[in-house]
């Protein structure tokens, strides 16, 4: 499949601070990308360069097949953005904000199909001022969505808004990825990165820590799945010499680290056997959000380097 | 340049504008509330000096004559007080008056024999305007009936003109100020807020994001403050007109200024919002650019007035072009130096755009 986006040894400096670093990744077409990071790793900047907003200081980038700063308006044609915290002319209503930015982009919008599409019809004539955080975000949405493009760029657009509206914001990111549209995505919560990317990237300090889908990344970086079993302190002992694997008590249960599916059925056998007792089983797997806080503070304590 | 696009966001713009009332009242209703006040204040201040008088001489022809000769001087507004009121000067002490003129008895006779006679004119010195203007007034009278008691007549003479052959008013001179005062404030204050706040609410990002040009952008401010500032015109021309009965002329010469002067100023708000790094830092230069203007421009006062060394001060400010233009096209009528300001301030107003331009922060490096 084609990129929509394609940078290799991007870079962007501000005097001594390197705010990119030599980040390299492609976004395949159709597909949502996710771009994680704590504040300040980049991310934002970034984006920025691939919209066209900022100058790379070295580094090759194409946004369908466009150089973003070289051919902005080209490029501004064909995608849409929602900036952090989207904000607007403050006594304009979400209506006749559709309608100025159809003509800015010279399309014939239905302003009343994309107020309905992200739940903003019933405020489709009140100020801007007026509106919710997440009110203004739904706006901002529609409006990304004006031109009708084929890449959309979405900086934190769920960022301190209530479940409802980050759940309503979603069901439109996943329709317009069902339209086919490619979305790149930065976000802070790596649950929303878990729900709706194919692929992530982890960025800290400009540099990519770790990419891959989720799941890979949760594979690559990740501690072992885990049988969680609530039993007496001796159980652990037992369980550690009988089945080889790292067996430890968290919080009054037994945790056995596993390797392989099967070793499920070996520790519920041996537990049975032991005769010690053991009243529950749960299993417990790392996050995407384990991963990520593992990952970014073990970069900080300069054990992870730069995974591209 | 595309026009759907500048329409566009001329639309989006005024709309906003219209709908923000603190802002409509600065721009139309402020210079009305102020071209009210000024002339209040002047039309209600006392323009005639009075005079009281005490004619010892009683109901003689001459007395009369003397005393309609001073009516007609238009700058003493007398009233008089019975001889039997006694001495003069106590009484003007009692009533706390500041001139009186006591015509003695005898006066139309002696005026009639050309004997010499002698007025008493009564002066506070504790108020020498008051005192210059009775001495004038009376000196001049008396002049009169001395040179017709020896069958003289004047041989030199002063006719009375005011520039232009008509007689203006301050508030003549103030309704160009105060359309230079609203061609100054509605744009640089507005520009100023505006560009810091978008530039912190990162709404500059989201527009260039669209088609929208930098210059398609400014454009469409430019044609509102044109609109603004032709209403704010029209508004105050009216009152001046209406409430003042001013004698000022909206001439074809004067139009043109309408529309550079609010050019100039958008720029110069551009630019002082663009070089500011917060709103708060803006308010502050838009405030230092904007007061000195404001008030050694002419706005409120002719520059004339002032002396030399803040006269060179106005000389430096944009606007003092703009109303120096405005005064010289509407009530001078003096078509040369009408021209001359329009250059300077075109000049200025390409000069500033320009940089406007060159500075305005649409994408960053």
């Amino acid at each position: 499949m084609a990129s929509a986006i394609s940078a290799q040894g991007l870079e962007k400096t501000y005097g001594e601070l390197r705010a990119v670093d030599g980040l390299s990744f492609d976004v395949e077409e159709g597909t949502i990308f996710a771009f994680l990071g704590p504040n300040g790793a980049g991310k934002t900047t970034t984006v920025e360069i691939l919209e066209g907003l900022r100058r790379a200081t070295a580094g090759e980038v194409k946004v369908l097949g466009l150089d973003p700063w070289k051919q902005a308006d080209a490029l501004h044609h064909r995608i849409g953005v929602i900036p952090q915290e989207f904000r607007f002319f403050d006594k304009t209503t979400p209506r006749e904000a559709i309608e100025y930015y159809a003509t800015l982009f010279d399309k014939k919008a239905d302003a009343d199909e994309l107020l309905r599409k992200v739940e903003l019809t019933e405020k489709a004539e009140s100020y801007f001022d007026t509106l919710s955080g997440g009110q203004k975000q739904k706006l901002g949405l529609a409006l990304a969505l004006v031109n009708d493009p084929p890449l959309l760029f979405l900086d934190e657009p769920t960022s301190g808004l209530d479940p409802h509206a980050r759940r309503a914001i979603w069901e439109v990111i996943k329709e317009a990825k069902r339209g086919g549209r490619t979305v790149f995505l930065t976000t802070h919560y790596l649950e929303e990165a878990e729900l709706l990317a194919e692929r992530v990237a982890i960025i800290n300090h400009g540099k990519i820590i770790a990419e891959g889908s989720p799941e890979e990344i949760i594979r690559e970086h990740g501690t072992a799945d885990r049988l969680v079993l609530e039993g007496p302190p001796a159980l652990a002992d037992h369980l550690a010499k009988t089945l080889g694997l790292p067996v430890h008590r968290e919080n009054g249960k037994v945790v056995i680290e596993m390797s392989d599916k099967r070793d499920v059925a070996r520790a519920l056998e041996e537990a049975d056997r032991s005769g010690l007792g053991w009243t529950s089983v749960s299993t417990a797997r790392d996050s995407l959000e384990d991963v990520f806080v593992r990952l970014v503070g073990r970069m900080e304590e300069g054990v992870v380097r730069s995974g591209r | 340049m595309n026009a759907r696009r500048t329409y566009a966001d001329f639309k989006v713009f005024s709309r906003s504008y219209l709908r923000n009332k603190v802002a409509l009242f600065f721009t139309l209703f402020f210079p009305v509330l102020l071209i009210l006040l000024f002339g209040e204040i002047v039309t209600s201040s006392n323009t005639t000096v009075d005079l009281t008088v005490q004619n010892l001489d009683g109901n003689t022809n001459v007395s009369a004559q003397f005393l309609a000769a001073l009516n007609h001087t238009g700058v003493l507004s007398l009233s008089f007080v019975p001889p039997s009121a006694g001495n003069l000067s106590k009484y003007m002490a009692a009533h706390d008056l500041t001139a009186g003129l006591v015509i003695p008895a005898g006066f139309s006779q002696a005026y009639l024999q050309k004997k010499v006679v002698s007025l008493v004119l009564y002066t506070d010195p504790g108020s020498p305007s008051t005192t210059g203007v009775v001495q004038g007034a009376v000196g001049g009278v008396v002049n009169y009936f001395n040179l017709n008691a020896s069958g003289a007549h004047p041989i030199v003479q002063v006719t009375g003109e005011d520039v232009g052959s008509q007689v203006y008013t301050y508030l003549d001179y103030l309704t160009p100020g105060l359309i230079g005062f609203s061609i100054l404030t509605s744009p640089m204050f507005s520009m100023v807020n505006i560009i810091a706040e978008y530039k912190k609410e990162r709404i500059f990002k989201q527009i260039s994001l669209t088609p929208l040009t930098k210059a398609e952008w400014l454009t469409s401010k430019i044609l509102w403050y044109f609109i603004l500032t032709f209403i704010a015109a029209f508004i105050i021309m009216g009152v001046s007109y209406g409430v003042f009965n001013s004698h000022v002329t909206l001439t074809l010469l004067a139009l043109p200024f309408l529309f550079v002067g609010p050019l100039l100023f958008v720029a110069l708000g551009m630019i002082a919002g663009a070089v500011a790094k917060t709103p708060e830092s803006a308010a502050v230069i838009g405030n230092l650019i904007t007061f000195p203007m404001m008030f050694l421009a002419g706005t409120f006062f002719p520059v004339q007035s002032f002396n030399p060394s803040l006269q060179a001060v106005a000389h430096v400010l944009p606007l003092y072009y703009v109303i120096d233009g405005m005064n010289n096209a509407m009530i001078l009528h003096n078509t040369g130096q009408a021209l001359f300001d329009l250059a300077v301030t075109s000049v200025i107003a390409v000069i500033f755009f320009i940089i406007a331009i060159l500075v305005f922060p649409w994408r960053e490096e």
